[in-house]
């Protein structure tokens, strides 16, 4: 059934969600540490299982595959509500700060890069 | 009277409006790549770009925090962008994710987290200085907003920073992730993100969440998974290192 995804799916996030939460506390940091990618390892390992009673339907599939096919628009929506405004509105020492840190970050992908494709070979 | 009603109708049923809403302007998005662009930028690219310029409108027309959503038409936009449905969608990604890529760049991608952190707030606080910052609170707060908008203020709350200065770390990191969302499928091609390895490295390097799940879904869908794996341990590893050993690092040379 569609919901057995949906709940499979919700399961992963709020798991995920609650350990990275309780890593945060351990950790004394006032925020989720990796909660949402700790959701997602779940899912691929919930999903990869092999064992026969764990194995998702193609019904299950599609209330994952759903929202899955959801992120675009969603992504469109969260863009909506950015606070663009008052990013602009910060002044040009937040706009230099913010295109300087953005631009480093993109000049150091490629080297990281073949760094670590190095390291494999 | 009909516009009472349709103006009732579509603010109680918020969501689906939303729904409505956000399906029209993908719609014209994909219409206006094929034409105008030939196909050549891709439609997502355009349909965030639209939806930041609707965000910058909503902000500017009722001085809310979160821009097209506050316009009480438009609030089921807030619901269905915010972070629930936002990471909910992220996990569903990771469906059908290749848990080989993921393991093989595993260690390059956690190294990439820190090193972006790191790049981030020195950036942030070299341009802090820049402008005539001199208070070691104010360069790390300034600095960690440049990491994303959430390690800003969560450093400034814990190291005492003034509300001013708290304001403009939130800027500085909202403009970056603006950025990201803009400015990735355009850099994309000249620094090879086109593989799970180097979107692991991206959301490293990145960090910002909503700037990584905006700047990908713009280029390529299918890094998703990847780019957002490792953004999203980006602001925990930001709000542990910036009021801590980088404030200190800051104290020490100022």
């Amino acid at each position: 059934m569609v919901i057995y995804g949906v709940a499979l799916l919700s399961f992963c996030m709020l798991t995920g969600v609650l350990v990275g939460d309780l890593l945060g506390e351990v950790m004394g940091v006032q925020s989720n540490v990796g909660g949402v990618g700790i959701a997602m390892l779940l899912l691929l390992v919930l999903s990869n299982l092999d064992s026969r009673k764990l194995k998702l339907t193609p019904i299950t599939e599609k209330g994952i595959g759903f929202w899955s096919a959801m992120y675009i628009p969603i992504v469109v929506a969260m863009a909506a509500r950015q606070n663009v405004f008052s990013a602009l509105s910060g002044g040009w020492m937040a706009i230099v700060a913010g295109v300087a840190a953005v631009a480093a970050s993109f000049a150091l992908i490629p080297v990281l890069a073949r760094f670590g494709k190095g390291e494999h070979q | 009277m009909i516009l009472d009603s349709i103006q009732r109708v579509l603010s109680t049923n918020e969501l689906v409006t939303a729904f409505l809403f956000v399906g029209t302007l993908v719609w014209l998005s994909y219409l206006i790549s094929a034409r105008l662009t030939r196909g050549q930028v891709h439609g997502s690219a355009i349909a965030i770009a639209l939806g930041l310029v609707l965000a910058w409108y909503g902000g500017l027309v009722t001085g809310g925090n979160r821009g097209l959503a506050d316009i009480s038409f438009f609030a089921g936009v807030g619901t269905l962008g915010g972070a629930m449905f936002r990471d909910f969608a992220i996990v569903a990604t990771a469906f059908g994710a290749d848990i080989k890529a993921l393991k093989q760049a595993g260690f390059v991608g956690a190294v990439s987290i820190v090193i972006g952190v790191f790049v981030s707030f020195l950036i942030g606080g070299i341009v802090a200085i820049s402008f005539g910052y001199t208070d070691p609170i104010a360069v790390t707060t300034i600095g960690a907003g440049a990491a994303t908008y959430i390690v800003g203020p969560v450093t400034g709350t814990a190291l005492g920073a003034g509300s001013d200065v708290i304001a403009l770390s939130v800027a500085a990191g909202l403009t970056k992730s603006v950025l990201v969302m803009i400015g990735t499928p355009f850099i994309a091609p000249k620094i090879g993100l086109n593989n799970p390895h180097s979107a692991l490295i991206y959301g490293g390097l990145m960090g910002t969440t909503s700037g990584v799940a905006g700047g990908l879904a713009a280029t390529d869908p299918k890094l998703v998974p990847y780019g957002a794996m490792t953004a999203t341990f980006y602001t925990g590893v930001g709000c542990l290192l910036a009021p801590s050993v980088l404030y200190l690092g800051v104290r020490a040379l100022l």
